[in-house]
C-alpha cells in the first residue's frame, strides 16, 4: 500500500532519488507505446474478426441460393418451375428471383462493370430465406432433382463454415498476440527493472544507509517505471486509435482492411490498455526490485 | 558485545567484549585491515557477527529482519571516509535525505535543515552538487546527513582521511559538541594527534584492534 501511495500521491524526493537515465527511461516510454499500439492494434483484429464470424453466421445460416442452370431455352421455365416449388415448401419464409442487374453486381468484382450478361448463358439465381422452423433441406433438393434436374442448391454450409472458422482463429490469434505482447511487456520491464538497480547500486547503498526500506527503494523505482510504462501506452494506444479513426469504414468493401476498427463500447478498451499496462508494470517492477533488493546484502 | 566475532572466511574479529554506554566517547585504532570498518558495520547492521552477541539499543543483532536494520539505522549517524552521497542532488537534498526516507513532517524538517547547514557551516553551499564540494565541505555534509535525525549515536568511520588538519579540527568540534549534548560518538582513525586533540577537550576513551580484539588503550596517547 505504502508503495502505491509513493506513486499517487508522490513525494518530490521519492521521485529524485533514482537518477533519471535518459536512454533507460526513453526506451520504457517507446517501447510501450510501440505494444500498447500492437495490442489495440490486435484487439481492433479480434473484434472485426468477431463480427464478421458473427455477420457470417447470422445472415447465411438463414439463407440459401438455388441455381438454375439449363440450356438458354429452358432456362425460363426450368426457373419458373423451381419457383414454384418453392411457393409449395414449408418452411421457407421468402424467395426472389435475383434481377440481372443483381447478377451483374455480383459478377462485377471479376469481370469488371457492365458485364453484357444478358448474352451469355448465365444461370438464374433464386435467393431463400427460410423461417424460424426451417425447411427441410434434403426433402428439397429430392423434389427439385424431380422437378427441376437443372437447379442445384447451394445452403452455404459448404463455404460459411470454413469462413466462420476462419475468422474465429483470427479472433484467437489476436487475443493470443495480445497475451503474447503482455509477456513481452512483463519481460522488458523486469530486464528494465534488474538493469537500473544494478547500474544504481550506489544509490541503493547510500538509501540505505541513511535508514531507507527496501520498500522505499523499490518504490522509487517502481514508480519511474510504472508511470512511463503508462504514459508510453497511452500515446500508443491514442496513435493506434487515430490510426483506425482513419482507415476504411466497414460500408466501402472495396477496400482492404475495412472495418478493421472499434466499435460502440469497444472503444472503452482503449482506457484498459494503458490502465493494464500500469497494473502489469507495476507489479512487475515491484516484485522484481524487492527481489533483487533482497539478494544484495 | 559478548564473545562477537566476524569472519570473511578467515576470522577478522573474535571475542569482541564490550559495552558502549549512553553519552560516551570512543575512538577505535588500529593498523589498516584490522577491522576497525567491520567493527562499525556490525554495530550499525551493515555486517551481521558471524558468532556471538551483539545488541544494539537493547535488541539483538541475530533476530533483526530487514525492516529493523534500516529503522535502526535511523537512530545511529554513519559518516563514511568516501562520504557518500547521491551526487545528481543538492547538498540539501542530500542531508535531507534521511527524513524524507523515513517519512518525517517536512515542514519542522525545513526548520531543522536550515539552522544545521548553518551550523556546519555549508548555508552558502546548500544547492551545490556533492561533486563541486571540497573534501572538507563534504565531510561536514556527511556529518549533517548523520545527525539530521538526532541520533543517539554517530558512528564515523576515518572521517578526516582525506582532509587536512584545519578541517579535521573544524570537524572534530562539531563531534564533541554533538557529545556535549549526550549523544554517543565512536570515530576509527589511526590519526593519533586527532585523538590527542580531542582528548584535550572530551573525555575519550581510546579502543585499539589488536590481534583480532579490543582492548582499552593504555593513557599513552
Amino acid at each position: 500500500m505504502a508503495s502505491m501511495k509513493n506513486i499517487f500521491l508522490p513525494d518530490r524526493y521519492v521521485n529524485q532519488v533514482v537518477p533519471t537515465n535518459g536512454f533507460t527511461t526513453l526506451l520504457t516510454f517507446l517501447t510501450s507505446a510501440a505494444m500498447a499500439f500492437l495490442i489495440v492494434f490486435s484487439l481492433a483484429m479480434s473484434f472485426a474478426a468477431d463480427r464478421l464470424a458473427q455477420s457470417w453466421s447470422d445472415s447465411l445460416a438463414n439463407s440459401a441460393t438455388l441455381r438454375v442452370s439449363a440450356p438458354l431455352a429452358d432456362l425460363e421455365s426450368q426457373t419458373e418451375a423451381a419457383l414454384n416449388v418453392l411457393s409449395n415448401t414449408k418452411g421457407i419464409a421468402s424467395f426472389r428471383l435475383l434481377k440481372v442487374e443483381e447478377q451483374q453486381a455480383l459478377l462485377e468484382p471479376w469481370f469488371g462493370p457492365k458485364v453484357p450478361i444478358s448474352n451469355l448463358p448465365m444461370p438464374r439465381l433464386i435467393s431463400i430465406e427460410e423461417d424460424e422452423n426451417g425447411y427441410d433441406r434434403v426433402g428439397l433438393k429430392l423434389r427439385l432433382a424431380a422437378e427441376v434436374p437443372s437447379a442445384v442448391l447451394d445452403d452455404h454450409t459448404r463455404w460459411r463454415e470454413p469462413l466462420v472458422k476462419a475468422a474465429y482463429r483470427i479472433w484467437f490469434l489476436g487475443w493470443l498476440s495480445i497475451g503474447l505482447v503482455f509477456f513481452i511487456v512483463i519481460s522488458m520491464m523486469s530486464l528494465v527493472t534488474r538493469a537500473a538497480l544494478s547500474s544504481n547500486k550506489k544509490v541503493i547503498e547510500v538509501l540505505r544507509l541513511v535508514g531507507a526500506t527496501d520498500q522505499y527503494i523499490a518504490a522509487a523505482f517502481v514508480r519511474k517505471f510504472a508511470l512511463r510504462a503508462f504514459f508510453g501506452s497511452m500515446l500508443g494506444a491514442f496513435g493506434a486509435s487515430m490510426t483506425l479513426f482513419l482507415l476504411p469504414s466497414e460500408a466501402d468493401q472495396t477496400v482492404i482492411l475495412a472495418g478493421l476498427r472499434l466499435e460502440g463500447f469497444e472503444w472503452s478498451w482503449l482506457i484498459f490498455v494503458p490502465l493494464s499496462f500500469f497494473v502489469f508494470t507495476f507489479l512487475t517492477a515491484r516484485i522484481a526490485s524487492l527481489s533483487i533488493l533482497r539478494s544484495l546484502t | 558485545m559478548e564473545g562477537v566475532a566476524y569472519s570473511y572466511g578467515e576470522e577478522l574479529l573474535s571475542e569482541l567484549n564490550l559495552s558502549i554506554s549512553q553519552g560516551s566517547f570512543y575512538f577505535l585504532t588500529g593498523p589498516s585491515g584490522s577491522g576497525k570498518t567491520t567493527f562499525l558495520k556490525m554495530c550499525y547492521g551493515s555486517l551481521i557477527p558471524t558468532s556471538g552477541k551483539l545488541s544494539v539499543f537493547g535488541k539483538d543483532s541475530s533476530g533483526w529482519s530487514r525492516d529493523e536494520i534500516a529503522y535502526l539505522r535511523r537512530k545511529i549517524g554513519v559518516v563514511h571516509q568516501d562520504c557518500q552521497f547521491l551526487d545528481h542532488l543538492n547538498v540539501a537534498d542530500n542531508i535531507a535525505l534521511p527524513i524524507r526516507v523515513s517519512a518525517r513532517n517536512s515542514l519542522s524538517d525545513s526548520v531543522n535543515l536550515k539552522e544545521l547547514l548553518n551550523w556546519v557551516g555549508l548555508s552558502h553551499r546548500s544547492k551545490a552538487l556533492p561533486p563541486e564540494l571540497s573534501g572538507g565541505e563534504r565531510q561536514r555534509a556527511a556529518l549533517a546527513r548523520a545527525i539530521i535525525m538526532s541520533p543517539d549515536v554517530i558512528l564515523a568511520d576515518e572521517p578526516t582521511g582525506n582532509i587536512d588538519w584545519e578541517m579535521s579540527q573544524r570537524l572534530i568540534r562539531l563531534l564533541i559538541e554533538l557529545n556535549h549534548m549526550g549523544k554517543t560518538v565512536v570515530i576509527a582513525t589511526h590519526d593519533l594527534n586527532l585523538i590527542r586533540f580531542t582528548k584535550a577537550s572530551v573525555q575519550a576513551r581510546v579502543l585499539r584492534i589488536s590481534n583480532k580484539t579490543v582492548q582499552l588503550a593504555g593513557s599513552d596517547l
